[in-house]
């Protein structure tokens, strides 16, 4: 099979890391050749941060490069945005309908665009979930990654089972239940 | 069938590392290499530390070499310029237990202040470097790495990049090697650095050097695929993959030992493909070899010496494709910024409030930098912020500086910033040093050092305290202030700052993100009270936003109630209250 390209982004702090690596077990015990490449040190405070996941029969590149993305997973809309042009033609974007502005719009250099969603949708395939309110409503702030991810779980090829399987073992044991309703959450939102 | 696991290249270097048979391993953190030995310590019988720099590391791993037993010291690339004397000097007395140095390069500077290529300090230092493609060849270069070590008695650099740090890909594991200890044997003519001796092992480090060049063509980590011959590549580490990933047809020789270079099977693959690419990332170091030897080659005529590779880059500057890609929009720049409730903010936050110049050094604290707070204007190297501060005193007189400081973390204060004080000390300086004190090594992700009580593998030890340890330099002006405190840290800055003399400032809060440290309380704005002045979001805390008719809100799950926007509030618009 064709290598799949997965590109996940978001602000330091989000968990990008722990999202790659959920997939990175997901392939790996498919059978596949997977790389995974992140982030670490500096560019993870509170900068902009992307991780990659590849996966298929024989994978060489660890990184996923402009107009090779499969499944852009964004916790932030102008994360989303940023990486637009890495998103093949059709490719799919789901994206958390959450705004957290950089500080070069808090202090004013720049001005945080109004029409992201518009964007996103007039350019490519995008799923828009808001999971930071989800993630409230099922008392749970910290888990609306897991959300998103639930969300793009329909837009790859594992069974349902094997995603509960692997977040079970991948996440804190203490988190596993809010974990879980959280993947649920996410992955009836998205049709 | 063997296991087989997913890893982290950091994870499978400290695999093979236990593999190998190591016993003793020693590390300054720093991005890409910190994994390394946050890796090692889970197995049993090899002893890990964080020694105080990469200098102290490397020594520590020779002397285990010295009496015969395998060891390695990890470093990013500029800790080996910390490390560059012991290493240069290694590499004559060479090894009796194989003695292996990892350097993780950071093309791209994710993490650093340059990009320089370790393969040409090996070339200077007169060591050999190997250089893995992915996570499995991390692993089994590394065990690799300590054959070649004592095969030629020489210590062996294993070269890494960001990339290849810290990306993960599928590694077989294999049980641990047990190798028998080398009884130590006292031998002056090779552990004795002195001229008459040195004389001598220079020769041998040549004659190695030469051996390895000969014995290159037959060492399985250089191979050759020999495909279509239209082009041919030479490459090495990450480089590979992507040449893989555009051309898997064409005939590339894979590099694993990138120096010295296996000059003949070089000559060999150059005669057999009609157009010869040398792929590699930063520095020319396999190109201008090649070409000295009278090889028609190209490499940076085509790629640049800046930055990272990809295979894109091939696509486009190589192969002339057009990739049609859509344009980059236009966004704001999200660069890194210090945590909600980081102390290193609150400090900032006075310095610039009393338009204080700041020689700044390495750590998370370098992004005060950048506005809003706006408060280093310099930032060389580890340790660098006391010294430079010295040097601008010596050159332009004490008052000068009064309205400049040093700002320094406790683990690059342990580092070398005590040998810069001590330098102060002794030559009659004056000035005010800041150390940031907040209880690890912040920004590689909260390693211990010499002044937290607790050692890389977990044990309690002896804490060395910094305010004791600086008044022991007979600096008399020594004072702890609680980082959080913006009116005790103005007063005593301002006092401080017009002295004729040292004065060293200590701000104490635990990093906020350190294991352990819970935060009951959140900072909660009272929109009634609130003037819409602004001046509580001037910090730039990242929980902070102005909603859209002028008041503020702040994100409950960011905040850590650091009260410093509630001391900056004149109107007690922001009251503290119980998650």
């Amino acid at each position: 099979m064709a290598t799949t390209n997965i590109m996940i982004v978001g602000v330091g702090g989000q968990g990008t890391l722990l999202t790659s690596r959920i997939l990175g077990k997901m392939a790996t015990g498919a059978g596949y050749d997977v790389k995974l490449s992140e982030v670490h040190g500096m560019a993870q405070r509170g900068g902009s941060v992307v991780t990659y996941v590849r996966y298929g029969e024989n994978v060489a590149e660890p990184i996923v490069e402009e107009g090779q993305v499969d499944v852009l997973i964004a916790f932030e809309k102008l994360e989303a945005l940023r990486y637009l042009h890495f998103v093949k033609k059709d490719g799919v974007i789901i994206v958390n309908d959450l705004r957290m502005d950089p500080i070069t719009v808090v202090t004013g250099q720049a001005t945080y665009p109004s029409d992201i969603l518009e964007t996103l949708e007039k350019n490519r395939k995008t799923i828009v979930v808001d999971a930071t309110k989800k993630s409230k409503e099922i008392g749970s702030p910290k888990s609306f990654n897991v959300i998103v991810l639930g969300a793009a779980a329909r837009h790859m090829s594992f069974a349902k089972e094997d995603w509960l399987k692997v977040i079970e073992t991948t996440v804190p044991p203490k988190t596993i239940q809010k974990n879980i309703e959280a993947f649920e959450a996410g992955y009836a939102m998205s049709v | 069938m063997a296991e087989s696991k997913i890893m982290l290249g950091n994870e499978a270097i400290a695999r093979g590392a236990y593999e190998a048979g190591v016993k003793v391993s020693a590390a300054y953190p720093g991005t890409p290499s910190t994994e390394i030995s946050e890796n090692l310590v889970q197995y049993e019988d090899i002893y890990c530390e964080w020694s105080p720099n990469e200098k102290v590391a490397v020594e520590v791993a020779s002397g285990a070499s010295i009496v015969g037993v395998r060891s390695m010291a990890c470093m990013k690339h500029v800790g080996l310029n910390v490390a560059s004397d012991p290493l240069y000097t290694m590499s004559y007395i060479g090894v009796k237990g194989g003695m292996v140095i990892v350097v993780a390069d950071d093309p791209g500077m994710y993490s650093s202040q340059n990009e320089q290529d370790t393969r040409m300090i090996g070339r200077a230092s007169m060591v050999p470097v190997v250089e893995p493609s992915d996570s499995q060849e991390a692993k089994d270069f590394m065990k690799y790495a300590f054959d070649l070590s004592e095969k030629y008695d020489t210590p062996v650099i294993l070269r890494t990049t960001t990339r290849l740090a810290h990306s993960q890909g599928l590694v077989t594991l294999e049980d641990r090697f047990e190798p028998v200890d080398v009884p130590y044997e006292r031998d002056i003519k090779k552990h004795v650095m002195m001229p008459a001796m040195a004389i001598g092992r220079h020769v041998a480090v040549e004659k190695r050097l030469n051996d390895m060049i000969a014995d290159g063509a037959d060492m399985p980590i250089n191979r050759v695929e020999l495909n279509d011959t239209s082009i041919g590549f030479i490459t090495c580490g990450i480089a590979y993959q992507y040449v893989k990933e555009v051309m898997p047809e064409a005939s590339v020789l894979k590099l694993g030992l990138v120096n010295p270079l296996p000059r003949k099977m070089i000559e060999d693959f150059a005669a057999k493909v009609d157009r010869l690419i040398i792929f590699e990332e930063l520095e020319p170091v396999i190109e201008e070899q090649v070409k000295s030897w009278g090889i028609k080659c190209e490499g940076k005529e085509i790629f640049t010496r800046q930055g990272e590779y990809s295979a894109n880059m091939i696509r486009e500057k190589l192969l002339k494709q057009d990739l049609k890609l859509d344009t980059k929009k236009e966004v704001p720049a999200r660069p890194p910024i210090l945590c909600p409730g980081c102390p290193h903010r609150s400090v900032y936050t006075v310095l610039n409030k009393l338009k204080i110049h700041a020689a700044g050094d390495i750590g998370c604290y370098t992004l005060g930098a950048l506005a809003p707070l706006s408060v280093i204007d310099t930032t060389i190297c580890m340790g660098s912020s006391i010294s430079s501060l010295h040097g601008m005193e010596k050159a332009m007189g004490k008052d000068y500086i009064k309205n400049w400081v040093a700002v320094i973390g406790d683990s690059t204060f342990m580092h070398t910033g005590v040998n810069s004080l001590m330098n102060m000390s002794y030559n009659k300086a004056t000035g005010t040093v800041i150390i940031l004190d907040n209880s690890t090594t912040g920004m590689t992700g909260h390693q211990d050092h010499a002044a937290t009580g607790k050692t890389l593998m977990g044990e309690p030890t002896y804490a060395i305290n910094i305010y004791n340890l600086v008044k022991s330099l007979g600096i008399e002006n020594v004072y702890e202030v609680n980082a959080y405190d913006i009116k005790a840290l103005e007063e005593t800055i301002k006092r401080e700052v017009a002295k004729d003399e040292i004065s060293v400032i200590i701000t104490k809060s635990p990093c906020v993100l350190l294991k352990g440290n819970v935060f009951p309380d959140k900072c909660v704005p009272v929109p009634e009270k609130c003037k819409k002045c602004g001046a509580c979001l001037k910090p730039g805390c990242p929980a902070l936003t102005r909603n859209e008719d002028g008041t503020i809100s702040i994100d409950e799950t960011m905040c850590n109630a650091c009260g410093l926007c509630m001391q900056l509030c004149r109107f007690e618009a922001i009251v503290k209250e119980a998650k």
